[in-house]
């Protein structure tokens, strides 16, 4: 991890345990990701994958350890983060518009009650362009296909303008052609120096269009240039690694100690 | 011969004006809580709530008689009590909130009726239950009205979270906390709503005027602003229907209002242009794309 010395970090781990009722699913994670990189997270299923995503994002907090956060120069300033979840609890009945739907990521800019401008009505258009949804505008979103409503929370990430974008499973159960656009914007994020993390479960598109990557399995196994990660062994080493759910593990003592 | 049927008892009486009046009061407040309710998937919670709401109208009935702000304060304590238990319960135990809810209404319930029949003959607890619409004074009409002026403001106020606590929740988690404060204050709104209702349709009927002119307003519109627009009216019109047909009949007014509305949700049924059940039997040939 040379090349992280030189530019700040973006998200720092300090022996980071995230877990539910005390079991542990990501254990005793030291490291960071440096500001402006783009990472993969891959791993086994149950490997902690999207725990540690939940964790970044604050939607979970830590059984022990730390997540700090930063922008990398300004002291105090707090990043923003974007978080796109695996299967997003969107209740796709609710009668509401694509536009609608999309225009909510100027959330951090309009709040409860601020205004939608010319201004930003250029921007969503735009966002909506940019994903090719161009004329789905007045469309509810119960009409949308999954890869279509892939789309259209890609749109209302690129109006989030975050810092940090958080990515779990983006691609699954998408079209290729699809695929290929959403990651398309991902490189655009990457290009603006925003730090991007997304969990997928592709080998290939990570090793073309992820230079950095966390091979987890609980703990790391690897972490690192995205060629030096990805080896035979180490993959065959996660795989090991995640044993069974124990009911009745101890304490761990790794703290103590 | 129209104007008799349909004018002249609101002309005439002074009471059936004063139920218009409240009737159109609920139904304003009512139209727009109803259709959230609905979307929300909460359908049940507004009656499971009506329910909550009697034994604090009781203890009010028991200590002051038929008072308005006794019944009134009596109510909201019980509502707001029950929906802050059950939320509690279901945030900090495996019990799920219709569960929760559902435990804590029926202790209320139970504990209502037992109140009003310690005192009191049937009489008093039918008057509890279903309401004297027929005999608002000014003091319970200013509360209603006042109720629904304070909904519609709020409404207005919590529109944006209470949307997106609905489409997509975690969304709002990640970039705000006004949702759990959106969600308080939404129940809160249902629980002064039905405890408006109850005395003018009395605490089961209350719930009707939100849900079934939403759930009528469902079957017309795929908006959400229509449906809103469109449960407000077809409350409204439930109530001065309700209070003619209960003028010409002399069937209860409050019950009349209610089966006037059920009338309404159950045409919409069937002939709603959206999803109504009649269109299935004479399906569209499909289009090109």
């Amino acid at each position: 991890m040379t090349d992280a010395v030189r530019t700040p970090d973006a998200i720092r781990f300090e022996n980071l345990t995230l877990g539910y009722d005390r079991h542990p699913a990501v254990h005793h994670l030291d490291g960071a990701l440096a500001a402006g990189s783009l990472t993969a997270v891959v791993g086994p299923n149950g490997a902690g994958k999207s725990t540690l995503l939940k964790g970044i994002a604050g939607a979970l907090p830590p059984l022990a350890g730390h997540i700090r956060l930063s922008l990398g120069t300004p002291r105090g300033v707090k990043p923003r983060i974007a978080y796109l979840p695996q299967a997003a609890d969107i209740d796709r009945s609710f009668p509401i518009t694509v536009y609608d739907l999309v225009c909510v990521g100027l959330w951090s800019r309009a709040g409860l009650f601020g205004c939608i401008g010319r201004r930003d009505r250029a921007r969503i258009g735009e966002a909506l362009a940019a994903v090719g949804l161009t004329g789905f505008e007045k469309r509810p979103i119960g009409t949308l296909s999954g890869g279509q409503m892939q789309r259209a929370l890609f749109a209302r990430l690129l109006l989030q303008d975050a810092d940090i974008i958080l990515l779990d499973e983006p691609f699954t159960a998408i079209d290729a052609r699809t695929t290929a656009d959403l990651l398309g914007l991902v490189r655009r994020w990457h290009d603006e120096g925003r730090t991007v993390v997304a969990v997928l479960h592709d080998m290939e598109m990570v090793r073309q269009a992820f230079p950095r990557t966390l091979l987890l399995a609980r703990e790391p196994v690897a972490w690192g240039r995205t060629e030096e990660v990805l080896t035979a062994e180490n993959l065959m080493k996660a795989r090991h690694l995640v044993e069974a759910f124990d009911a009745n593990a101890p304490v761990c003592a790794r703290d103590a100690a | 011969m129209l104007y008799d049927l349909l004018i002249a008892p609101f002309v005439e009486f002074d009471f059936m004006r004063r139920a218009l009046v409240g009737a159109a009061a609920l139904a304003l407040s009512g139209g727009p809580v109803g259709v959230f309710l609905m979307l929300r998937r909460m359908s049940l919670t507004g009656d499971a709530m009506a329910h909550a709401i009697l034994p604090g109208a009781a203890v009010g009935f028991l200590l002051y008689g038929l008072s308005l702000p006794a019944m009134t304060i009596g109510g909201l304590a019980a509502g707001f009590a029950v929906a802050l238990a059950a939320g509690l319960v279901a945030r900090t135990t495996a019990l799920k909130e219709d569960a929760a809810l559902a435990a804590f209404y029926l202790i209320s319930l139970a504990l209502g009726v037992t109140l009003v029949s310690l005192r009191g003959s049937n009489v008093d607890l039918l008057h509890v239950l279903f309401g004297t619409v027929l005999a608002l004074d000014d003091a319970t009409l200013l509360l209603v009205a006042g109720i629904a002026t304070v909904t519609l403001v709020a409404l207005a106020v919590l529109y944006r979270p209470l949307v997106l606590e609905c489409v997509d929740p975690g969304f709002l988690r990640s970039v705000s906390r006004a949702g759990a404060v959106a969600h308080l204050a939404f129940l809160a709104l249902v629980v002064i709503n039905l405890v408006g209702g109850f005395h003018a349709l009395g605490t089961l009927l209350a719930v009707g005027m939100m849900m079934l002119p939403a759930a009528t307003a469902r079957f017309w519109s795929g908006d959400i602003t229509v449906m809103i627009g469109l449960s407000t009216l077809v409350g409204m019109l439930s109530g001065a229907a309700g209070l003619v047909l209960s003028y010409h009949t002399g069937l209860p007014a409050g019950p009349s209002i209610i089966l006037v509305a059920g009338g309404a949700y159950v045409i919409s049924l069937f002939v709603g242009p959206v999803d109504g059940l009649l269109w299935r039997l004479v399906p569209a040939r499909h289009l090109e794309a």
